[in-house]
């Protein structure tokens, strides 16, 4: 803990330096700094504490630096900063912030070092902070990863906290009373003779006290929001059409606009011919972009018309252009020349493998679709020498640089306005559509323009999650894993994705092999290698990464080698376990599952544990098989994370992965001809439906170590418990996703 | 063209297949309605027709033959539907871009069936993807719905 306290003091200096610096937090000293960029677009009258606070005459504002797409952060980020502030939750108001330096993620940079998340050795210590000053270097506000409660647990309860300090101080300095004998209540300083005042009346006098580097924060045994249930923030207009969504926001005058870009993501335009869309109805302006066209409209079902109806001749990407030959360059990278990082050899591997008999498997899966509810879309508008753009984006801080340089003006005078997301999945990681809306704002200029993609277009047009080939070779020896050897071939997502916001990839993509050499399996010889697939179709993040493929392939062959020697799959893996509260997960959920129990004819189980981004998590997935196909009856999770914040909200994380690795499991599947993919909707895309969903029984387990976010953790082994499951229920191993090429659905 | 959204008549002037979502967005403003796939495979663009669930995405304007409810018209924060005070009870949402759809399939649903079974919500809602998995909330929500409409 000594760590965590440290981490938030020097978190939070930074967070309010030049506001600490600048002697007084006054309001007007205040607004001559940059730091704090709440400052930026404050209101009269208004006073903000901390980048995080904000007081003004409608009560109080708590900022979130972080992007809401439906893991429920707005909420549990208000939570922190209202439970230190002493807030009543139904005052509370919750806004996306700018972005800014002082809202730069620092949990997940340093996620991406080549070290594991239980590796606190002194050398992935250094390694991790040299990342977190990489961070501030490079401010990145991030929203991915599942880092945002580890990285916000202690900043956002300190920035209540500090400003409750000053609330209190202020209040004592009118009052002629010492600080301690007064009580914070709901909003309010109270005195000890009952006199109230206001947390709005006094935050003019706040702003002129220091705020302290590390005020004490409440136990735990105190905490009254976090730990709780909480009513979302966002609940009553999500439900109700009222929450504005990038899609919905309108602008007076505005125009409407579609993309129709060479479905050969990156490849040029010939030539095209939009004669017959210029004389539809509506449409007002066509325009040429780096590998497209644009139409503007009055309507965005006109923009999509024309459209559709300009002729384009598109020139072939210098990339493999057929699903076979993508393949293919996987597998032929699967060599010493293409080898990207060896993050695990444990003991002697290959002298183990000589000395038994050798279970050999090649496993596979495809490229994937992020597939989000709302298609992509940004508003942009350049007016009077600024470009303001309002979109979902969970790198505001990337969205604003490239929207910048595409329209000749410098980051400060571009504001990016944070909006809702209906779904990021990562896909909101990279900001293309961002920098077409302000193509089209230069073009159309002083007019808003709302560029909205067809669904056909976000399908073509996404950056997918690479395909991946793994070969794995395994021994046993007295009924246990004596030696796993894997290799691991993919695309690296963070050499194209950093590529394209102009970072350098730093040293080895462990992302290519997360999940497969970083698991708390104590296997004596363990070896894990990383094969880079030179550059191809542009590829990026999603959920989980590299873990949503690396548990698949793991999990699955000691399923495999455990079915060999004839041993429990669940024990196998217990005994295995090295990290006790990785063990408590397999355990809870062998409990829950009633693991071992026999099942009716037809019926199978199957088990995945996975350590992902820190949290250990086991599901046991229980189906029916039939004559029309298999039907997933339940699937049952323990997951540990550290402290639970939000108990409710972490069940709706964990359900929501499990559907979503299931999906992908089930059906997920992008090919390509010609450089394109050949999906273009949800009926040659599909993912699971109302009637094909389990009923997911999930157990939160906290431990007490460092807190971690689950919003990618259901995910992983979703695939490979269920596949488990078919071999437990029919005999037959898939070593494929889809695994609907292999088996039938119901 | 004459059109009734909400109990309000609205006179609109735009080619006959424009698409019922199109006009609900960007003719009327009222964005509650969402675009999802635009070939009524996704169900985010649900509306009620006289009552009954469609697809406003795949319904050119001019076949619109009854009074339209969007999601704007069932409830409001302030006098929450039946089905929204459940959505709210059961923390359903989660990015919320699907729910304007999965409310409107819900409310016809109960409108018709004010006890349905777990198959009946099935085949009422499968129609209406979630990409975020909120599928076991939203079915329990539908239940608890029904429970506070026989209970009215």
């Amino acid at each position: 803990m000594g760590k965590l306290a440290d981490i938030a003091r020097r978190t939070f200096l930074i967070g309010s330096a030049a506001v600490v610096g600048g002697v007084a937090f006054g309001v007007y000293k205040v607004r001559q700094t940059a730091a704090n960029p709440l400052l930026d677009d404050r209101r009269q009258g208004a006073t903000a504490l901390t980048p995080y606070v904000r007081i003004d005459g409608r009560g109080v504002t708590l900022i979130t630096p972080r992007a809401e797409m439906g893991q429920g952060i707005h909420t549990t980020l208000a939570a922190l900063v209202a439970e230190e502030l002493d807030v009543a939750w139904d005052s509370i108001r919750v806004e996306h912030g700018p972005p800014a330096a002082a809202y730069y993620n620092r949990a997940l940079v340093e996620h991406n070092v080549p070290v594991s998340d239980l590796d606190h050795s002194l050398g992935a210590e250094a390694m991790r902070g040299a990342m977190g000053v990489m961070a501030r270097l490079l401010p990145m506000q991030i929203t991915g990863g599942s880092s945002n409660v580890a990285d916000l647990f202690d900043r956002m309860r300190v920035a209540g906290a500090a400003a409750r300090f000053a609330l209190v101080a202020a209040a004592a300095q009118k009052l002629g009373l010492p600080a301690a004998q007064l009580k914070t209540d709901n909003g309010s300083v109270l005195a000890p003779d009952g006199r109230r005042l206001t947390y709005l009346e006094l935050a003019p006098a706040a702003a002129g006290i220091d705020l302290p580097a590390s005020p004490p924060l409440k136990p735990r045994e105190q905490w009254r929001y976090l730990g709780k249930s909480m009513p979302r923030v966002d609940m009553v207009a999500k439900c109700t059409g009222t929450a504005t969504f990038g899609i919905d926001v309108r602008l007076p005058d505005m125009v409407f606009a579609t993309v129709r870009m060479n479905p050969a993501k990156g490849a040029a335009l010939v030539k095209f011919d939009a004669t017959a869309a210029k004389a539809m109805r509506g449409v007002l302006k066509i325009i040429e972009l780096p590998g497209g066209v644009a139409v503007m409209a009055d309507n965005t079902w006109r923009a999509f018309q024309a459209a559709q109806a300009v002729k384009c001749d598109w020139a072939e990407p210098a990339y493999p252009t057929s699903t076979a030959a993508m393949v293919e360059a996987i597998v032929a990278s699967m060599a010493e020349k293409d080898r990207d990082s060896r993050l695990r050899d444990d003991g002697n591997v290959d002298k183990a493998l000589a000395g038994g008999t050798v279970l050999e498997a090649e496993y596979r899966v495809p490229f994937l679709a992020h597939a989000t509810m709302e298609p992509m879309n940004a508003v942009a508008w350049l007016h009077d020498g600024k470009l303001d753009i309002w979109a979902g984006v969970q790198n505001p801080t990337a969205a604003r640089d490239l929207a910048a340089k595409v329209a000749g003006l410098d980051a400060n005078q571009v504001h990016v306005h944070v909006v809702l997301m209906g779904g990021g999945f990562g896909r909101r990681l990279e900001p293309d559509y961002v920098v077409q809306a302000a193509q089209l704002a230069v073009a159309m200029a002083g007019k808003p323009v709302k560029l909205t993609w067809r669904r056909e277009e976000d399908m073509a047009q996404d950056f997918y999650r690479p395909a991946a080939v793994a070969r794995l070779r395994g021994t046993t020896a007295a009924r246990q894993v004596q030696a796993l050897d894997v290799r691991v071939a993919s695309p690296s997502v963070a050499e194209s994705n950093l590529g394209r916001i102009g970072l350098p990839a730093l040293g080895p993509d462990r992302l290519i092999i997360e999940g497969a050499y970083d698991q708390p399996y104590g296997i004596a010889n363990h070896r894990a290698t990383a094969y880079r697939t030179p550059a191809g179709r542009p590829v990026t993040y999603t959920r989980s990464v590299g873990n949503s493929y690396n548990a698949f392939f793991i999990e699955s062959f000691v399923d495999e080698l455990a079915a060999q020697d004839g041993v429990d799959p669940l024990n196998m893996r217990l005994a295995l376990l090295t990290h006790e509260p990785s063990r408590k997960v397999l355990s809870a959920v062998a409990a829950m599952s009633g693991w071992g129990q026999p099942l009716a004819a037809g019926r199978g189980r199957g088990v995945a544990f996975h350590l992902c981004r820190g949290v250990p998590v086991a599901q046991v997935v229980e189906i029916t098989t039939s004559k029309e196909g298999v039907k997933i009856d339940k699937v049952f999770v323990a997951v540990d994370v550290g402290t639970a914040l939000d108990p409710r909200n972490l069940e709706a994380q964990v359900q929501s992965g499990v559907i979503f690795g299931l999906s992908a499991a089930l059906y997920g599947e992008i090919t390509f001809a010609k450089g394109a993919a050949e999906q273009s909707n949800f009926h040659d895309y599909p993912v699971l439906r109302m009637q094909q969903a389990p009923r997911i029984v999930v157990k939160v387990l906290e431990s007490g170590g460092p807190i971690r976010g689950v919003g990618e953790t259901g995910v992983p082994p979703a695939a490979p418990a269920l596949a488990n499951a078919i071999f437990n229920a029919t005999g037959k191993r898939i070593r494929e996703l889809p695994l609907r090429r292999h088996i039938d659905f119901v | 063209m004459k059109l009734t959204v909400n109990g309000k008549s609205h006179e609109i002037d735009v080619e006959p297949e424009m698409p019922l979502l199109w006009v609900l967005r960007d003719e009327l403003n009222l964005p509650g309605t969402k675009f999802g796939c635009g070939m009524a495979q996704c169900g985010a663009c649900t509306v009620h027709m006289d009552g009954t669930a469609v697809r406003s995405c795949v319904m050119p304007v001019d076949s619109v033959s009854g009074a339209v409810t969007t999601v704007e018209g069932l409830g409001a924060p302030a006098a929450l539907h039946a089905v929204q005070a459940a959505w709210v009870e059961r923390q359903v949402a989660q990015c919320g871009y699907c729910q304007s759809g999965q409310i409107m399939s819900a409310a016809a649903l109960l409108q018709k069936n004010p006890a349905p079974t777990d198959a009946d919500i099935d085949e009422a809602m499968s129609g209406n993807l979630c990409r975020c998995g909120a599928y076991p909330r939203i079915r329990a929500a539908i239940h608890d719905a029904a429970k506070r409409i026989r209970a009215a």
